[in-house]
């Protein structure tokens, strides 16, 4: 039981949208977001109610883009990196739609993909939303925005933005075809400021146990993307897989590396944040799976589940992946 | 432990049962070190030393202008701290104090600057939980323990020079 993999009949991902903060507009994917804002403030007084307004943009970004009324959602399911994600809940204050907080830190937007795709398969039609601030993040787990502190090459930055997405079990171009749940796993590292190593593991962990149960290789995919490890992560993961006897590839890319350009915008090791994969996936990779360059794409979010507390305590980070993986119909 | 020795490792590993349940941590804590990108000590150090330094001229100057107006050490002294903890408040306030220490490290760091930034910091982001509970509340997060164990010290090196003092006939 150990590892079950989730198969999906009528799942269907049927529209992304993304929203996202002036340095990810600024980055290579600068064009490609739905939308995005010069003020990181979003026109709003403090960083939490700035997420709020970003998540409210997507979400409507979503539902105008799907063509469909709020009436249509059966219910919605997201979270951000805030304390009990109140951005999120907070956006979606008196919409009148069924809602599931998550909490799965970075990899949030695969875990709502995976839940939304379980109650699509149920003839929902499901929401999913999954953002983060650099701003509020940066309050929450580091030194306030305007401490003067020096970063380590090996931390991440923060991305402000959002990606949201509807599932429904009508049919349409991109299926979902198949998921596996992460497992949480530590390996020893406890500095905040080196995630990607920290999550590294749990990534690989993930993509052999799907590859193990399903009997496919890195070479039947288009695209596998994690989804914040940044160049250490990644580099690390790859050596670390290459030693388990599996070697990946150019169609393995990472979103916090995809996000901004790594030599010209001081975000050390790339980006991180549940809205990292989540505005990557809705705004790069989803229409490229539409479109029909992508025939068959793994997304696997990672998500690093430290606290504050966790943090100051010097506790190991207990890391999650999970998997899900996409078809065009 | 060479790296081939620790890829077989792994491989006994992932072949003998699941890996990550059998995953020696210390070993990966120390390839992931390894391999970790670092500051460069030497930029670093050049930054620290030129922002340090030039902050403290600043210090100097003041110190001799004071004088001129003052005529008195102990007050120009004074004076200067207080000019520099405000210029470091007010580039914090206007959000480049952070631009600068973030290439110039313990060179903004360690003069009173440093303090003053720790303290305007917090209190300029708690604005949005307000006056009390917020600016009041968490202005000295981070610069408590400095003032906390400061003051401790200062407390107990007092205690000790009185001692000596006594014991030497001083007092």
């Amino acid at each position: 039981m150990k590892n079950q993999l989730l198969k999906f009949n009528s799942s269907y991902l049927h529209q992304a949208a993304s929203v996202v903060g002036s340095k990810e507009r600024q980055g290579p994917l600068g064009e490609k977001f739905d939308s995005f804002s010069e003020d990181d403030r979003f026109g709003q007084d403090t960083w939490e109610k700035a997420e709020t307004e970003m998540v409210k943009r997507t979400v409507e970004a979503l539902i105008q883009k799907s063509e469909i009324e709020w009436d249509d959602i059966d219910a919605f399911a997201g979270g951000d990196l805030l304390d009990q994600c109140i951005a999120t809940s907070h956006a979606m204050n008196n919409n009148g739609v069924p809602y599931l907080g998550l909490y799965g830190a970075c990899s949030t937007a695969a875990e709502g993909l995976i839940i939304g795709s379980l109650l699509a398969e149920k003839g929902f039609t499901v929401g999913t939303v999954a953002s983060s601030h650099f701003c509020s993040a940066e309050r929450q787990y580091r030194f306030p925005l305007e401490y003067g502190s020096q970063r380590t090459p090996t931390a991440q930055n923060t991305v402000t933005g959002c990606g949201s997405f509807l599932l429904n079990s009508k049919k349409s171009d991109v299926r979902v075809k198949e998921a596996i749940i992460g497992r949480i796993q530590d390996n020893g590292i406890s500095d905040a400021n080196n995630m990607g190593a920290a999550m590294a593991t749990a990534a690989i962990d993930t993509i052999l146990r799907y590859f193990k149960k399903t009997g496919r290789t890195e070479k039947d995919f288009d695209i596998i993307a994690t989804g914040d490890l940044g160049q250490e992560g990644l580099e690390l993961g790859k050596e670390y897989a290459k030693s388990l006897g599996l070697i990946l590839g150019s169609n393995y890319v990472d979103c916090g590396m995809l996000i901004y350009d790594l030599k010209t915008q001081e975000v050390g090791a790339g980006g991180s944040g549940c809205g990292c994969s989540a505005s990557v996936f809705a705004a790069e990779i989803y229409p490229k799976i539409k479109n029909g360059e992508y025939k068959n794409a793994l997304l696997i979010g990672t998500g690093a589940l430290l606290s504050p507390k966790s943090i100051i305590q010097n506790k190991i980070i207990p890391s999650v992946a999970h998997l899900v993986c996409f078809e065009r119909v | 432990m060479s790296r081939e020795l620790y890829k077989f490792c792994l491989f006994v590993q992932i072949i003998s049962a699941e890996w990550g349940d059998f995953l020696n941590r210390q070993e990966y804590i120390e390839f992931a070190e390894s391999r970790a990108k670092r500051t460069t000590s030497l930029k670093n150090c050049i930054w620290a030393f030129v922002v340090g330094g030039f902050i403290c001229v600043i210090g100097q100057l003041l110190v001799y202008a004071y004088m001129n107006v003052v005529k008195e050490e102990k007050t120009a002294y004074s004076l200067t701290s207080v000019t520099l903890v405000f210029l470091s408040g007010l580039l914090t306030g206007i959000g480049r104090f952070d631009k600068l220490a973030s290439r110039a490290g313990a060179g903004t760091l360690v003069p009173i600057t440093g303090f003053a930034n720790a303290v305007a910091s917090p209190a300029i982001e708690a604005k949005s939980e307000g006056y009390i509970k917020g600016v009041a509340a968490q202005m000295f997060v981070i610069a408590g323990p400095v003032i906390v164990y400061g003051s401790a010290s200062s407390v107990i090196y007092g205690i000790i020079y009185y001692i000596s003092m006594k014991i030497a006939g001083q007092i």
